[in-house]
């Protein structure tokens, strides 16, 4: 039997607004065991009578020692998501427990060719994926194929338009695309993904995360190019939750 | 009591005692599985138990239809923290399955079209907890939500009861399965808790 998983407290080291409705939050987590890129945690919130809350979260980077990030969407009408995004303040504490999750994982050591396809806040632990390419001097070919509404709803805006050798980006608008923008906006395709993707030949691990209609959407396009399912690797965010 | 959350006074929604502790309620019904979904065309389905001593039992659509039905109506717990409750499904009790299926195993590993697999004791399977069903709500079971058939164990957390089931293989060791291999709970008892290895 490996570690327990046990309840740590966190203190928010500091926060940044992703979009209108997203923040990226720093928090000190004495103990923290460390991760791998994928995983998320579980965050409990409780009030001061005792009522609890949890739900769970994608890591949005590396460990960075006992510190840790989570980028967090706010979820209308959510419970804890809300919270996070415009109550919370640095100083405060809540807890957290993991890394849970030991399937939608990159670990540096592979050298296959990534394909990653993120819808919204699908992007969150594909990101901590590329920053962990990053630290490792990792020479692994990625792809990232990331579907949003419009410019206003990119997260890591600034980050990710820093141009990185061995790091393609393709951005995929749904509603509004940029001025000059080819693509016109709409939902992702099997072109875009024959495009902006790697051939299935090239034997990628492929990485697809975001709410169900797009992860059922991309998952079925993979396959339909031949991608075979074992390399497909899916984690889905529900409409619910928050 | 744990460590106060500045601030924090949460959304208290109706649930009380139906609630095991850590989940909240959906009124929909959100999907979760590791990888894409398979399309399993009817004709080729097949329903097996494979008993310890390599003895194969086997269902085919038509068969598995020709069962008599059940439609139990029970609350489902996902490891992801929600809750459904009230859930209406139709398919066939493992007791009609096991009926002339000779086993001193006390172990099952479910398997299922698209490699998923999940385990669990056997007699979580019997008297009347767990079923093959192939329709919620009413209708036929969509290929996001496990059809054409999964598994519905409804007592343990909600990972158990696999998707596109394809048959169980009786052992008389255990041995655990994809999320039971990576880090998950073994046996996952929502009113425990038991999320994770070691809770």
């Amino acid at each position: 039997m490996r570690r327990r998983l046990v309840w740590r407290a966190a203190r928010l080291h500091e926060s940044r607004a992703e979009t209108a409705t997203a923040r990226t939050l720093v928090f000190d987590v004495p103990g923290w065991p460390g991760h791998v890129a994928g995983q998320h945690v579980d965050v409990r919130l409780t009030a001061d009578d005792g009522y609890t809350a949890q739900r769970s979260y994608s890591l949005a980077a590396p460990a960075d020692g006992e510190r840790i990030e989570l980028t967090v969407e706010t979820v209308p009408d959510g419970e804890v998501s809300p919270y996070l995004n415009e109550v919370v303040e640095p100083g405060d504490q809540v807890e957290i427990r993991g890394p849970v999750g030991g399937w939608f994982v990159w670990r540096p050591e592979s050298k296959a060719p990534v394909v990653l396809v993120g819808g919204g806040s699908g992007i969150v632990p594909l990101m901590a994926m590329i920053r962990a390419r990053r630290q490792a001097g990792s020479r692994a070919p990625f792809r990232l194929l990331y579907s949003l509404r419009d410019q206003d709803s990119r997260y890591f805006a600034a980050e990710l338009r820093q141009p990185e050798a061995g790091l393609d980006i393709a951005y995929l608008y749904t509603r509004a695309t940029p001025s000059g923008a080819a693509r016109p906006a709409g939902r992702i395709t099997l072109a875009d993904l024959a495009e902006g993707g790697w051939p299935a030949d090239f034997e990628p691990d492929c990485y697809v995360c975001g709410p169900t209609g797009f992860v059922e959407a991309a998952a079925d396009l993979l396959l339909a190019l031949g991608h075979p399912p074992e390399r497909i690797r899916t984690e889905r965010f529900g409409p619910t939750g928050g | 009591m744990g460590i106060v959350s500045r601030g924090f006074r949460g959304r208290r929604r109706e649930g009380g005692d139906e609630l095991p502790p850590g989940q909240y309620l959906v009124e929909d019904f959100p999907v979760l599985s590791a990888g894409p979904t398979p399309r399993v065309p009817l004709d080729r389905w097949e329903f097996a138990i494979d008993t310890e001593d390599g003895q194969t039992h086997r269902w085919s659509w038509q068969e598995f239809m020709a069962l008599p039905m059940q439609t139990p109506t029970v609350d489902i717990h996902c490891v992801t923290k929600w809750t459904k409750l009230g859930t209406t499904w139709e398919g066939v009790s493992l007791d009609v399955f096991f009926e002339d299926v000779e086993s001193a195993a006390e172990y099952a590993l479910v398997y299922s079209y698209g490699g998923y697999t999940t385990n669990l004791p056997l007699e979580e399977l019997l008297d009347g907890k767990a079923w093959i069903v192939h329709s919620f709500d009413g209708e036929e079971l969509e290929p996001r939500h496990g059809g054409p058939a999964r598994l519905l164990v409804p007592h343990l957390y909600f990972w158990k009861s696999a998707k596109w089931v394809r048959g169980i293989r009786l052992l008389n060791e255990d041995s655990p399965g994809v999320w039971e291999t990576a880090g998950y709970h073994n046996y996952g008892d929502p009113w425990r808790e038991q999320r994770y290895e070691g809770d």
